[in-house]
């Protein structure tokens, strides 16, 4: 394992002057990817989203390697022609580099406009790492309810009111989607633990085939907490089990953290301001049935790895 | 400027090496589009969006590098292993470096206050 006083030293692919908000877990995210891919070169594409938007306006880029521009739906299959066309090229003997192909998607490029040329990518084996970077909505056009937010999160098309308590359905389980593949590999990781983000990043880069990573990147405009605090939000997403870290190597399923505590997931709704609602007097039972959500999802994936499954000791 | 011929065959292929100025015509920009400097968004700065600005403490860093690691903007300069400095053209103060840094060497001060510090400086001299 690299220690950051090295890491450090590896040249800066994602340079400042890009238009994400302040604070935005984004670009934390992708200096973490980009940073293991460390000295090869690197085609990045991406589906349109926050990052897009505001990494490359016109006549600027924040990429400092070859990026290609796409549409919503389709960073998948882009990123998979690109990788087809180098490897005819090479097999020609008119590219002699080595590339890596990295696609960044937020979650509604993902999991929702993006999964069928998604689906069809890792189907095809194509040599290329798909990063989602989940933050849980459709930030970029102003909040609005994607399959990845969670249950009882106040969007603007999902709006916590008299009629509905926020969004009324259970988030899609993608890694999973993307594990049922049976692709390399397929990983679950967060940005509190760097080391984590690391050690997935490396391994999807260097594994043979088409490989899948989803990052909690939370996002302090759609999920209204203290800005400074994305560390401290994401480690609860961790620690309450909302978000566990896992990955799918070959078909093997292996947890990567076990929380040593039962930590309610009040803890990680209380600080966010999209969960407000779910604190007003009469609404226990909606926290309720989001434990138990949580709780079942987790017996669910320990079994899956082959652990005891039992929740945490209170 | 070249004047604009529809029956030029190269029209907006735009040169290489120009920069793309607000001013320009659509037919002088670069074919669909393309970026050939990569990390130009370098020359735009977004330093102006902070309202907090990271002091840095030399005393009571430890060159852990946790603020270099969690910066959204690539702001925190480390050079050999080492906390270097923090490029305020681009920081936005967000104050994800302060929350992060183990021992607190990391002050967040607003703007504000370092505005009046040089005003005072100015009428001194």
């Amino acid at each position: 394992m690299a220690t950051l006083k090295e890491l450090s030293k590896v040249e800066e692919r994602f340079v400042g002057g890009h238009r994400l908000c302040a604070g935005c877990g984004h670009g934390i995210t992708v200096r973490m990817i980009l940073n293991a891919a460390e000295g090869s070169n690197v085609v990045v594409g991406c589906a349109t989203g926050c990052l897009e938007v505001a990494s490359t306006i016109y006549p600027y880029t924040a990429w400092k390697c070859s990026f290609i521009h796409n549409a919503f739906e389709n960073a998948g299959a882009t990123i998979s022609g690109v990788e087809a066309a180098y490897r005819a090229l090479k097999k020609k003997g008119k590219v002699k580099e080595d590339f890596k192909f990295i696609a960044f998607g937020g979650d509604g490029g993902t999991y929702d406009i993006g999964l069928q040329s998604l689906s069809g990518a890792m189907e095809r084996g194509h040599n290329i790492v798909y990063v989602c970077l989940d933050n849980e909505a459709y930030m970029n056009t102003g909040i609005q309810r994607s399959s990845a937010t969670p249950t009882g999160a106040d969007t603007t098309t999902s709006p916590a009111g008299k009629v509905i308590p926020g969004k009324q359905q259970p988030r899609k389980d993608l890694t999973a989607i993307m594990a049922a593949h049976n692709i390399p590999y397929v990983a679950q990781t967060a940005i509190n633990n760097w080391q984590d983000v690391h050690k997935k990043a490396k391994k999807a880069l260097e594994v043979e085939g088409p490989a899948f990573i989803n990052v909690l990147s939370p996002c302090p405009r759609g999920w209204r907490y203290n800005t400074p605090d994305i560390v401290e939000i994401t480690k609860l997403a961790v620690e309450t089990r909302f978000w566990p870290l896992f990955e799918v190597e070959n078909g093997k399923w292996k947890l990567n953290y076990k929380p040593k505590k039962y930590v309610p997931i009040e803890e990680f709704l209380k600080p966010q301001g999209r969960f407000r609602h779910l604190f007003k007097p009469g609404n226990e039972h909606l926290i309720k049935a989001i434990q138990e959500e949580v709780d079942s999802r987790w017996l669910a994936l320990l079994e899956r790895c082959g652990e005891t499954p039992e929740l945490p000791p209170r | 400027m070249t004047p604009y011929n529809p029956f030029n065959r190269n029209f907006g292929s735009g040169t290489r090496t120009k920069a793309v100025r607000p001013d320009m015509k659509w037919h002088e920009l670069t074919r669909a589009g393309n970026i050939y400097e990569p990390g130009n968004a370098n020359t735009y700065e977004t330093g102006d969006w902070r309202s907090i600005r990271p002091v840095w403490n030399k005393e009571r860093c430890i060159h852990c590098l946790f603020c270099w690691r969690y910066c959204p903007d690539a702001s925190v300069i480390a050079k050999d292993g080492k906390f270097e400095t923090f490029d305020y053209k681009h920081c936005k103060g967000c104050g994800i470096c302060a929350k992060v840094c183990p021992v607190n060497a990391i002050d967040m001060v607003s703007e504000d206050e370092i505005e009046k510090v040089k005003e005072a400086n100015k009428d001194e001299n």
